[in-house]
């Protein structure tokens, strides 16, 4: 037997709106057949994963927390990945947007103004839009690939934050633990609705840059830009779109939303840096942009689901006693069926049997 | 001592090389198989934990190569048969075997590991200076050397060789000449996973011969930084490999020194010098634009 691929005449609509949903699905099959291998229930470490941390209040707070980063950095990446641009360094840049964003709080913790935080938060942005520049600067200046130095700078950026929080940055009164000082009230990025919750504006700050992206995507003439030089650069270029600022542009909004979750998450959820703030976020967000199928709204949904995914992580491994690397692997099975189920948008699917194939091919040859 | 030096330096290329001669073959032939991290690791766990539980490291390197191969199927299967996106697929393959790596090694982290024995000559491996260089090496060391040679030979001396070249510069043609290029390319993918499993086995089993978390370190992307630095020939590739062989070693060695350097800094020498060739290589576009493979990454659907 064989499989064939047979072009639809155009996209298809249903399947392209059902693919993420199919993928989803077969990933939670997938998942049983793994836990039933672990030698674990495998309705109940569903259960635990993907039910369990809807049922209380606090439980949806830590929700927002996980998702926050995981949809500004997603919706970032999808204008990259829509224009053809390969920004996979948003890990690197989420730390770079965190250190940066943390030199008011750390250097000058006496400085407490209702100004702080503002200054922080464009501080985060700024050194993420700088270090996700050095890619695209080198990618139109040198013509070099951008998937291979993004991603090099990702190492660069973790042993960078190491070093500083092990030497400059220092807590000095903090027993010689690699962390800095802890931030004062007013550069903490406030809570939405503390009575129930941990959730922060980082939360708020993601729904309102997947909106924002997603009205330049399919609104303005930015988005077509976007949308064209990533289809046909050709096209793009007789339109008179400059190749070049996209590139820019691309890694400079992606960099500088990845820095401004870095900062959201250092100053919300965590209150200092530490040698490891991430539980890889910036690679999840690849996730969640393709399982949005790039689609700023569809960001916000994938989001929400990945975050799930880490907080049922947290769950199974308290409750039944699954280990948290799960999760990663649950997560890498999820984007490959995503991608397969995505052929599903452009192709239709036909299983040829050998004998099958060979009456085709005999009426072909008449 | 320098001799010494010498052969560490050649323990840290290995791997590099054997994993972008792999690499090579698959993107000569027009794909882009960005998931070299993810099938190392996945060597990596599989090598350690079979030499652990049969005391062989020969079995827990074959199954490397088997576990690798059969990871890089996943890959094939979407790229070539559903012809998904290359990047994204391979960056795929790179986050489910970090994932599943770090599931299936969590009970081996902390236990001492099976180490390869080193190849030893009478007399030949005890010359001066050059007799452990050249005749006192681990087996992988030699393995990776006949590797090279071997690939360089079947890409440019073969007509097999040059079979899958045609593919990877043009698709379209070959097929048209009746060359099977999607079970080509099923072929070459498979035989870069192998090498990706073989390049992993070879970090826990001789590199350090423990299992670790993520313990290949971004090892699979200066790979595939190599295959571009040697513009898609072997024999390059074996002196990218040894350069930066020589960056890490030296590092090492700097910080063993305890130069006024943060250690830090030193241990991102490799992922700055990764770039910095990168920008060099890739500066001269004539150079690239000639050899780069000009199918690489495209999709292909096979017309009927």
């Amino acid at each position: 037997m064989r499989i064939e691929l047979v072009k639809r005449p155009e996209r298809s609509k249903l399947f392209a709106a059902l693919s993420p949903l199919i993928a989803l699905g077969l990933t939670l099959i997938a998942g049983a057949i793994m836990f039933s291998l672990l030698g674990k229930d495998p309705v109940e470490a569903l259960y635990y994963y993907f039910i369990d941390p809807l049922r209380e209040v606090w439980s949806l707070h830590e929700l927002a927390v996980k998702a926050a980063p995981l949809i500004l950095i997603a919706v970032g990446l999808s204008i990259c990945y829509l224009s053809n641009n390969w920004n996979i360094g948003a890990e690197g840049q989420f730390v770079i947007g965190a250190i940066t964003g943390s030199i008011l709080p750390v250097m000058f913790p006496d400085f407490q103004s209702w100004i702080v935080l503002p200054l922080m938060l464009l501080m985060g942005i700024a050194g993420g839009a700088a270090y996700g520049a050095i890619p695209a600067y080198l990618k139109v200046r040198f013509n070099t690939n951008e998937i291979l130095t993004s991603l090099m700078l990702v190492y660069v950026a973790q042993l960078f934050l190491d070093w500083m929080v092990r030497g400059p940055w220092r807590n000095p009164a903090g027993m010689n633990f690699p962390e800095t000082r802890t931030f004062s009230p007013s550069a903490v990025l406030p809570e939405i609705w503390s009575a129930s919750g941990r959730a922060n504006w980082g939360f708020v700050f993601a729904i309102v840059a997947a909106i924002a992206l997603w009205f330049m995507l399919s609104r303005t003439l930015k988005g077509f830009e976007v949308l064209v030089l990533g289809q046909s650069p050709r096209a793009g270029r007789f339109a008179g779109f400059s190749q070049s600022k996209m590139v820019f542009f691309a890694f400079l909004v992606s960099g500088g939303l990845a820095g401004l979750a870095g900062i959201s998450e250092v100053s919300g959820a965590i209150g200092q840096l530490r040698p490891t703030i991430s539980p890889g976020y910036g690679f999840a967000a690849i996730i969640v942009a393709f399982l949005g199928r790039l689609n700023p709204l569809g960001i916000i949904a994938a989001g929400l689901v990945l975050a799930l995914s880490y907080l049922g992580g947290e769950a199974a491994q308290i409750s039944i006693g699954v280990s948290d690397k799960v999760v990663r692997a649950f997560q890498g099975m999820l984007l490959f069926f995503v991608l397969a189920c995505d052929t599903l948008i452009l192709y239709r699917i036909r299983f040829v049997g050998a004998s099958a194939a060979k009456t085709v091919e005999a009426t072909q040859n008449v | 001592m320098f001799e010494d030096i010498l052969i560490t330096i050649a323990t840290a290329a290995t791997p590099l090389l054997i994993a972008a001669v792999g690499e090579v073959v698959v993107e000569r032939s027009g794909v882009l198989n960005l998931g070299v991290e993810g099938m190392m690791v996945m060597g990596a766990v599989t090598g350690f934990g079979v030499a652990l539980t049969t005391g062989s490291p020969w079995l827990g390197v074959l199954a490397a190569i088997i576990v690798g191969a059969l990871f890089s199927l996943l890959f094939g299967f979407l790229t070539l048969t559903l012809v998904t996106n290359q990047v994204a697929t391979g960056l795929a393959l790179t986050l489910l075997g970090l994932g599943l790596s770090g599931m299936l090694g969590e009970s081996f982290v902390g236990l001492p590991g099976i180490k390869m024995d080193y190849i030893h000559i009478p007399f030949l491996s005890e010359l001066p200076f050059v007799g452990k260089l050249l005749f006192g090496q681990d087996p992988l060391f030699y393995v990776s050397l006949l590797l090279t040679a071997g690939v360089a030979y079947f890409l440019f001396r073969t007509r097999a060789g040059l079979t899958l070249r045609s593919i990877g510069d043009n698709h379209t043609s070959a097929h048209a000449l009746g060359i099977k290029v999607i079970a080509i390319r099923y072929l070459a993918v498979m035989f870069g996973g192998a090498c990706a499993g073989l390049a992993g086995a070879y970090l826990s089993l001789v590199y350090t011969p423990q299992w670790i978390e993520n313990m290949t370190a971004g090892r699979g992307w200066i790979a595939l930084a190599l295959v571009v630095f040697a513009s898609w020939r072997p024999w390059r590739i074996l002196a990218g490999a040894y350069l930066f062989g020589a960056v890490s070693i030296g590092q090492l060695h700097a910080q063993a020194l305890g130069i006024g350097v943060p250690s830090q800094l030193l241990s991102s020498l490799p992922y700055l010098a990764t770039v910095v060739v990168l920008v060099l290589i890739s500066r001269n576009r004539r150079l690239t634009m000639v050899n780069t493979p000009a199918s690489l990454g495209r999709p292909f659907v096979p017309d009927r």
